[in-house]
């Protein structure tokens, strides 16, 4: 079963990322049974009857804005954001705004090329589960990975996890 | 200058931790060679031709002795005894071994330095005047702005992995010195009618592959606002910029293929949700980190120093090195001072080590214990008083370091090109050092007057050849390297682009062209004109006639 991290820990977890094959029109429903995270383009085409489906999330890739999903964030339980190559960083501005404009309280799913130097970043921006590729890295590397979510002890910026800047956090001495 | 704080410091150290880590799991075959790239780009290591690179950031180019001293003692323990000093205002090793970067790093890190952001698709570290604080036009000094700046794009998690690498530079004074017109994000430093401090904000400049000057994306953002508009900008920029060829991923392109009202509009919008909120700018920290930039304690002396003028009409050479190398300092009895690396026999920029703790050494002395570099790639000591010009001249002049041509023909402004960088079509070094050796008649530099020339190896354009007086670039002609001359560019704030003259030339023709150029400026010079504003004036064609003949070809 694929690995993901949730709350600093590594588990297992059953949910299938939906791939449309080439050629395949998102109207053609064939919904595996269990949690599934579909694309974009088949929650749009099947949002009346899939809305409020237990187990159910919708994968964006990276040029896809979360903005499309911003009405419909109510009646979906979790979003994958794709990292199609880790240098691709649109997804950390989507997570941040899924959770600051939009408000979305759900998972955020960080799918695709997720390596852990990017853990700390990624949490920052929202993303509350992240899922490195299969056979990226090997169960104790994975647990090893579990350190980068502490990288930096007090970084300047605002972010997600933290909505003040270090100007604001700290007394800082001149 | 700023200090680091336990959490400054603390950030430097988990930073030098975290790469280390990321360089052993490289080494160890745990990360590839694609996904180390960008990781070790973002801590300043390149892979060059010969060897890696490590560049060193130098946040807007300021420096203390005690640092000078480390970047010395490192290039003599880790590289080959010297450094060379970039374009934007930092410095450069050209022979570490990958496995001793993480060591070096942690070296830096103890004099409160490090590489972060100098390279990789991220903010970079982040530019500005070489004489902030001491030059009589400042109007505010951008030093604790850029500091802020420095703080706010370190490790921004959402900023980490942008389409291309995006440069800072902010100015705080009548004249532009930091090419803000040239850069993704130019600021200038402004007070309003009701004498708030604010920016005016370019967008979209820069040099590269296809040469842009910046926008105006808005006149005046109070400084409350600074960072929530430039986070803005940068949302609006990660999210649209183009990701899918290389060469159109800078800002300038987004700019470009929206207009630039409409990406305001986009900014406007983004900046609408975070204005206000708890990431503006507070009065506490401004007050904080301007504290560290108050003026050095200034001895009361008379505006101009009795001796000096008959050191000066004594010395014929120290009187051309006052000409040309020391500047006006708005503290009455004081002088800035341009440490020259640009001796004839040495590549532009570098410096070596034993010279570097020199300057150490003239700085703690003379100059309150600090020091800078310029995007021209020479020092400052920014704080000399005239009455010790004498003698830090004689110092300087016995090292190598009062090369008097500062802001003339062969002040030359020159990327490593071929020599150290696998990107470059062509050497540049060997092109500043056969103009530097065929213009070596102090008297005749000095009689042509401001001339600012400029060499890129290639269109990356690390030279800035496309703001040069005269700008030289290196291209590939069916391998092999021949040489581009544009004419009429030029920085500050009458910044503009440089026109191709004709068809390029082989290496060892460029002196001679150089030579025919400045030959038809002397020719058609008015009484005390700048070689930029006879080209303004009388246009290309004298010069194309001057060095193609009569029949000047078409560029090829
Ligand atoms: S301009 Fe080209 S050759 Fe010169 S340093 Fe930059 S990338 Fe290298």
């Amino acid at each position: 079963m694929p690995k993901i991290i949730k709350n600093g820990c590594v588990i297992d977890d059953a949910a299938q990322i939906l791939v449309l094959d080439e050629g395949q029109a998102p109207e053609a429903l064939n919904l595996p049974e269990g949690p599934v995270f579909i694309p974009l383009a088949v929650w749009q085409a099947h949002k009346n009857t899939l809305a409020g489906r237990a187990g159910l999330g919708v994968w964006l890739d990276s040029h896809e804005s979360v903005e499309d999903l911003a009405e419909d964030l109510d009646s979906i339980g979790a979003v994958a954001l794709n990292f199609p190559k880790f240098t691709d960083g649109r997804a950390y501005s989507g997570a941040a705004l899924l959770r600051t404009r939009y408000g979305f309280k759900g998972e955020i799913r960080a799918i695709g090329d997720v390596m852990r130097d990017q853990f700390f970043f990624m949490q920052r921006c929202g993303f509350d589960v992240l899922q490195p590729k299969a056979g990226k890295y090997t169960d104790t590397q994975l647990e090893a990975a579990l350190a980068s979510f502490k990288d930096f002890s007090s970084p300047y910026q605002a972010a997600v996890d933290e909505a003040s800047p270090l100007f604001r956090r700290a007394q800082r001495a001149a | 200058m700023y200090r680091y704080d336990p959490y400054d410091q603390q950030i430097v150290d988990e930073r030098v931790a975290q790469f280390r880590d990321q360089t052993r799991r490289y080494l160890a075959g745990e990360l590839t060679d694609d996904e180390f790239r960008p990781l070790r780009l973002q801590n300043g290591l390149y892979v060059q031709r010969h060897a890696p690179m490590l560049r060193v950031a130098v946040p807007y180019g300021l420096m203390s002795s005690t640092q000078a001293r480390t970047l010395a003692a490192l290039a003599r323990k880790y590289d080959k005894g010297y450094v060379h000093v970039s374009t934007r205002q930092n410095i450069q090793y050209n022979w570490p071994a990958i496995k001793d970067v993480p060591e070096m790093l942690a070296e830096l890190a103890q004099v409160e330095m490090h590489a972060i952001q100098t390279s990789g698709a991220c903010i970079r570290s982040i530019t500005s005047d070489p004489f902030a604080g001491v030059i009589a036009d400042e109007v505010i000094d951008p030093r604790p702005w850029t500091e802020i700046l420095r703080q706010w794009s370190t490790l921004h998690p959402e900023f980490a992995f942008l389409p291309r690498k995006f440069k800072f530079a902010v100015n705080g004074a009548q004249n532009d010195r930091a090419v803000i017109q040239c850069h993704d994000i130019g600021l200038d430093l402004r007070r309003n009618a009701a004498g708030e401090i604010g920016f005016r904000v370019l967008v979209g400049g820069g040099l590269g592959r296809t040469p842009i000057i910046g926008e105006e994306i808005s006149a005046f953002v109070p400084w409350q606002h600074i960072l929530t508009y430039c986070e803005a900008i940068l949302r609006v920029y990660n999210l649209h910029g183009r990701r899918d060829n290389l060469y159109k991923a800078r800002i300038k392109i987004l700019v470009k293929a929206l207009g630039i009202e409409e990406f305001r509009r986009q900014v406007e919008e983004e900046w609408a949700h975070s204005k206000d909120g708890p990431r503006t700018l507070t009065e506490a920290e401004v007050a904080r980190v301007s504290a560290y930039f108050t003026s050095p304690a200034y001895a009361e002396l008379p505006a101009t120093d009795a001796g000096l003028e008959a050191q000066r009409a004594a010395n014929p050479a120290f009187n051309a090195w006052m000409k040309r190398n020391v500047l006006a300092h708005k503290v009455p009895g004081y002088a800035i001072v341009i440490v020259s690396l640009k001796n004839p026999s040495v590549a532009p920029g570098d410096i070596t080590s034993d010279q570097f703790d020199l300057v150490a050494d003239l700085a703690d002395r003379y100059s309150f214990g600090e020091l800078r570099t310029t995007h021209e790639q020479n020092m400052v000591l920014a704080d000399v008083r005239q009455s010790d010009l004498f003698a830090l001249w004689e110092v300087l002049r016995a090292n190598g370091l009062a090369t008097p041509t500062f802001g003339l023909l062969t002040d030359i402004i020159s990327c490593p090109g071929g020599d150290f960088c696998a990107l470059a079509n062509a050497k540049s070094i060997p092109i500043a050092l056969a103009i530097q050796a065929r213009f070596d008649d102090l008297d005749y530099l000095h009689d042509l007057g401001d001339l600012e020339l400029n060499i890129s190896g290639c269109m990356n354009s690390c030279g800035h050849h496309h703001v040069g007086h005269i700008g030289i670039l290196g291209v590939d002609k069916n391998g092999e390297e021949w040489y581009q001359v544009s004419l009429g560019g030029s920085q500050g704030n009458q910044t503009s682009l440089g026109k191709v003259i004709g068809r390029s030339f082989a290496a060892a023709d460029v002196p001679d062209v150089i030579s025919k150029i400045v030959d038809v400026f002397v020719a058609q010079r008015t009484a005390g004109e700048r070689f930029i504003e006879t080209v303004r004036r009388i246009g290309l064609d004298p010069f194309k006639l001057g060095v193609y003949g009569a029949a000047a070809p078409e560029r090829k």
